[in-house]
């Protein structure tokens, strides 16, 4: 089971108040989550990645076991601790300043 | 009773204001998707209890809401409130954000990049929805205008969407973006040819079409952009701002350009200036009185580099007589020290008699007049910066 904390504003699009849990088939990778992710709760679609190229949104940061892992390939593996559900995957917005 | 419903895109929400038709007390509803930005919402002139809305976000981009409640309830179209958002075998139902440029040469002339600022080409990428105009007979049908400046049209309430495609045949390659981005900012659907699309991009121009979208001219003939263009009076590359036309007057065309008020008497085969006696012809909105075809409304700004009204007055310029003649009218509307904008979709005209005129600023003030102009009053003054207002007349 993966936990995945969406930012406030695709919570409200997705219709849940706290965290999600997702079933991934196969290896747990920032593509395969996403996938499942937006298989659950295809409002997602295009919010997170880009719909034509599946490329992350430059204002979205994924981030992880205190780790930044935007630009990590979305092929490569999460943490364990992501896989085991030990922790969450972290779907956020990016700071804007100003 | 009438009743009068606007509705009002901000920076950060949405929000709806209602009165009967009196246009004295105001009922406020929102914000609705609070902290996104809503650039336009319009209802359906066939149910207008259907409202689609473009909301947006940098972070998260553009998804589609629709109302069939009259903006009480909203969803995504595809996914109703309370139904399974997946078919059976999981798939996913909706596709209501997804805007994908056409690559089928069928369909028109295709393109895969337009000019950037330097002259270099760049390819074409979606950015957000600017504009929604749903049609005047089928409230299954509504056009989006995009940008990267393009058309799309759903046939199914916003649930999916396809480009008009041969609109980015017309020199799209010479097309840039203005300041603000290159958006189709306006959409105009001719009453009397349903065949008929007047759209405006900036900063190509104007466009239209005659066989309902399959193919496209640019309409620019007698523009002139000295200080934009190198070639003044291009085909394309013209910074619209704005068009507006009377609904029983469909080839009378009005336009605010980023300098210049311009008027077309033949549907857009040729401009000619009426810009007239105004302290500036800088701008961005510009409407028709919906029952008088040759009263028109603008909101003179001082400059393209300074986005505020002259001399701190905000005040609404008319004509009567078609352009050319103007007045300003400033009776309610602030006198000094206001340094507001009011962008290209927020102004709107109710069809009551006395017309009622309503616009929003970057102050977040959205002022009404219940006299055609000659007086003003702010419905609310303190909202988020407005990007859009359009109104409804309920009967």
């Amino acid at each position: 089971m993966i936990r995945v904390v969406l930012p406030a504003h695709l919570r409200t699009l997705a219709r849940v108040d706290s965290e999600v849990t997702l079933d991934v088939a196969g290896p747990v990778t920032q593509r395969s989550v996403l996938d499942a992710l937006e298989a659950r709760y295809p409002m997602l679609q295009g919010t997170i990645r880009d719909h034509g190229t599946l490329k992350r949104r430059a204002f979205v940061r994924f981030f992880a076991c205190e780790q930044d892992l935007s630009h990590e390939s979305p092929d490569a593996l999460l943490p364990d601790a992501v896989a085991t559900g030990a922790e969450p995957f972290l779907i956020v917005g990016a700071m804007a300043g100003g | 009773m009438s009743k009068i419903r606007l509705l009002v895109g901000t920076r950060k929400g949405a929000f709806i204001l209602t009165a009967d038709g009196k246009r004295k007390q105001w009922d406020v509803s929102g914000p609705h998707f609070a902290g996104w930005e809503m650039y336009h919402l319009k209802g359906s002139p066939v149910e207008p209890s259907r409202i689609y809305v473009s909301q947006t976000s940098s972070w998260f981009g553009q998804i589609i809401q629709r109302s069939d409640d009259g903006g009480k309830t909203w969803h995504q179209p595809g996914t109703p409130p309370g139904e399974p958002t997946t078919t059976p075998d999981g798939m996913p139902k909706g596709e209501s954000n997804k805007f994908v440029y056409d690559t089928s040469s069928e369909t028109g002339k295709p393109l895969t990049t337009h000019q950037w600022y330097d002259g270099t080409q760049r390819p074409w990428e979606f950015k957000r929805v600017w504009h929604l105009e749903p049609s005047l007979t089928d409230p299954n049908i509504v056009y989006a205008g995009i940008e990267d400046a393009a058309l799309f049209r759903s046939r199914d309430g916003g649930q999916t969407w396809q480009e008009l495609a041969g609109l980015r045949g017309v020199k799209g390659n010479l097309w840039q973006p203005g300041a603000g981005g290159m958006c189709l900012h306006t959409i105009m659907l001719d009453r009397r040819n349903p065949q008929r699309i007047y759209i405006a991009i900036s900063a190509a121009g104007t466009f239209r079409t005659d066989d309902g979208g399959m193919t496209w001219r640019a309409i620019n003939r007698g523009l002139k952009s000295q200080y934009e263009l190198p070639d003044s009076d291009a085909e394309v590359g013209h910074c619209v701002h704005r068009i507006a036309m009377h609904p029983t007057r469909p080839n009378v065309l009005f336009m605010q350009k980023h300098w210049d008020v311009m008027r077309s008497d033949d549907a857009g085969e040729s401009w000619h200036e009426v810009s007239g006696n105004l302290p500036t012809d800088f701008g961005f909105p510009i409407d028709v009185h919906a029952h008088e075809p040759e009263t028109v409304y603008v909101v003179p700004i001082k400059s393209d580099s300074e986005h505020f009204p002259p001399d701190g007055k905000l005040r609404v310029y008319r004509s009567r007589t078609g352009g050319n003649e103007w007045e300003a009218l400033t009776n309610g509307l602030p006198q000094r020290d206001c340094y507001v904008n009011v962008l290209r979709d927020a102004m709107a005209v109710d069809s009551l008699d006395p017309c009622g005129i309503y616009f929003g600023t970057s102050g977040g003030q959205v002022y009404g007049s219940a006299n055609a102009g000659d007086s003003w009053a702010p419905i609310v003054r303190d909202l988020p910066a407005v990007l859009s207002v359009e109104v409804q007349t309920l009967t």
